[in-house]
């Protein structure tokens, strides 16, 4: 019988250490998919504005939308070992003015109640898109390149926003464990413009053009967060996957049919699309699949201790066999 | 009937092109030049694709231009290292002859590759046959990168001006960049330097009209008495020893220019030496 007990209080001690975890948007496939992995070492507490489905039974999850009031009665009723800040909306047809309102309040938001109720680690998603692919970009960029992924689109520019609020926590609250992750396109179960294409039975392609590609599976990226919410790390990290490979061995290897026309065709016919809201791809992403935007990890993998599991035939393999649920 | 008619096209080009032997041709696809499992290398360069850009470039190389190659024992089988060569020939063919040689007649292959302008990655096609075929676009970072895992890169540190000079200043070495030897301090890379001889020859020009040059934005306008296609001419390529350089990267230009001044006498007498060997201009 004692044995027992003990047992039992060793299991409630063990329960009573695990760190408490907030995950903002947990509803989105990346937020699902962190918190699957994250439920059984954290307590986690999910948050989002919309309903979500499927989570597993001990998270508990608070529908409030981060910019209100009411999010505050999440912080204020335990304390919170670390934030996950998943919240960020890309949404092609909303309009600047509402991505600017969402991400960078919403952010701003989250970094003051953190400061308030001295929470000692954010973790935030941001994007290797936000350096942008461009002719001149060095093969591989290092966490301090220039952000120039607004040149030509406008619709990073508050992604980009973010990413720099955000690393100006670094001296604001030098207190907080402030950590940016920048991965490369993530594929897997997930719908972002990446996956969408990859996952497209004949894509089209830009005649000529035919750029090295970085791709990063989404439970890599969740093992990325998992080892960024580990007490000490703090800073700014480039994710990538594999060793890079041409965009038409992805296309081949996943034996999709590419059709391949000439650039001012495919704008042409991306900008009357969205005009006439066929089509929800922003033409200036065609950069995408023209220029390179790759990164070089070697921090995150010095420093943070990340390593891939998915190789690119692991990635091709998903993408192929597991449509988006 | 595509691929009879592909089989065919390929006959017709090992005819007229060259066929690059078979032996050559294992070398070459064996050879380690950094690509990764799925046989790209970081920069998109894939060894398989010389299938397409080698046999033309075999046929220049062997048939008509003849290089004749010295010294090739001083480019190592491994190990980073960087070319640097005089810039010869209004149509710059020296690059592609250096390695060429470096590809086929090396007993153990070796891949150079070298630094092109920022706009070939905007042009459909230049982009994709440039980056297969082991160019890497022109930054102080790729530079870096290229030789940390173990490349070779070729310089010509007098750039467009070498190409363009006319025909009274042959041989003559321009002003020299001094980017490549704070480079190959920084990385601790030793420097090989190269004299070609015969690109001064293949379009000899006598008069660069540097107005209509700026006002079409081409780099140079060469007037050339015997036309704007390269003549037959032979090449003559000569490989100096390795040179190691010991000292800060961020000095002052003087004390680089010092050092850079060292690479262009090798390149001066490697290139005097070779003019006084050759028997002619064709031969």
């Amino acid at each position: 019988m004692k044995s027992r007990d003990s047992k039992a209080l060793r299991a409630k001690a063990r329960r009573q250490k695990k760190q408490r975890v907030i995950v903002t948007g947990i509803g989105g496939r990346l937020g699902l998919a962190l918190a699957r992995r994250l439920h059984r070492k954290f307590e986690v507490i999910g948050v989002d504005r919309r309903k979500v489905k499927h989570l597993p039974k001990d998270i508990h999850f608070e529908r409030v939308d981060i910019r209100r009031r009411s999010f505050e009665d999440v912080f204020r009723r335990q304390h919170v070992d670390a934030v996950v800040h998943l919240n960020i909306m890309h949404n092609p047809r909303s309009t600047d003015a509402e991505h600017h309102d969402f991400n960078i309040n919403g952010t701003k938001k989250i970094f003051e109640l953190c400061a308030e109720h001295r929470v000692g680690k954010v973790v935030v998603l941001s994007s290797a898109n936000v350096y942008g692919p461009d002719p001149r970009n060095p093969q591989f960029l290092t966490e301090d390149a220039a952000l120039m992924g607004g040149q030509n689109f406008d619709g990073i520019r508050d992604l980009i926003g973010l990413d720099m609020f955000c690393n100006t926590f670094f001296w604001r609250h030098p207190e907080i464990e402030t950590v940016i992750l920048r991965p490369v396109h993530i594929v897997g179960q997930v719908n972002n413009a990446p996956s969408r294409f990859l996952r497209l039975k004949s894509p089209i392609t830009l005649m000529g053009f035919d750029p090295m590609l970085q791709l990063i599976h989404v439970e890599d990226l969740v093992g990325a967060f998992e080892r960024a919410l580990i007490p000490g790390i703090r800073g700014v990290y480039n994710l990538a996957g594999p060793s890079p490979v041409p965009l038409s061995y992805v296309l081949a290897k996943l034996g999709r049919k590419p059709r391949p026309m000439p650039e001012i065709v495919v704008r042409r016919l991306l900008k009357m699309g969205w005009a006439m809201k066929v089509s929800d791809w922003p033409w200036p992403e065609l950069d995408h699949i023209k220029y390179v935007c790759m990164v070089d990890d070697s921090r995150a993998r010095r420093e943070l201790g990340f390593r891939h599991t998915y190789e690119i035939e692991d990635i091709i393999r998903d993408l192929r066999t597991r449509p988006l649920t | 009937m595509f691929e009879s008619l592909t089989s065919k096209a390929r006959k017709i080009a090992n005819i007229s092109v060259g066929k690059i032997p078979e032996e050559t041709w294992e070398r070459i696809l064996q050879m380690e030049a950094g690509q990764n499992k799925y046989g790209y290398d970081p920069f998109g360069f894939e060894p398989g694709f010389l299938r397409y850009v080698g046999p033309p470039i075999y046929f220049l190389h062997k048939k008509y231009f003849r290089t004749e190659v010295v010294g090739l024992e001083n480019v190592p089988d491994s190990g980073a290292c960087i070319l640097v060569s005089n810039h010869s020939g209004q149509i710059a063919l020296d690059g592609m002859l250096i390695g060429a040689a470096c590809i086929f007649d090396k007993e153990k292959p070796r891949m150079i590759r070298s630094m092109v302008e920022h706009w070939i990655p905007t042009i459909p096609f230049l982009s994709w046959v440039f980056a297969r075929a082991g160019q890497v676009t022109g930054t102080r970072d790729n530079a870096r990168l290229l030789l940390e895992r173990d490349g070779c890169l070729m310089v010509f540190p007098e750039g467009i001006k070498g190409i363009s000079k006319t025909y009274d200043k042959a041989y003559e070495l321009t002003n020299f960049g001094l980017g490549f030897m704070r480079l190959a301090l920084e990385t601790q890379t030793p420097i090989i330097p190269i004299g070609v001889i015969g690109g001064e020859e293949q379009i000899p020009s006598v008069w660069n009209i540097e107005t209509i040059a700026k006002t079409a934005g081409l780099p140079s306008f060469p007037v050339s008495p015997l036309g704007t296609f390269p003549l037959p001419v032979k090449y003559h390529i000569h490989f100096g020893e390795p040179l190691i350089f010991e000292g800060k990267p961020d000095e002052e230009d003087r004390a680089i220019r010092d050092k850079v001044k060292i690479v262009t006498n090798s390149i001066e007498r490697l290139l005097n030496d070779g003019l006084t060997s050759r028997k002619g201009y064709f031969f």
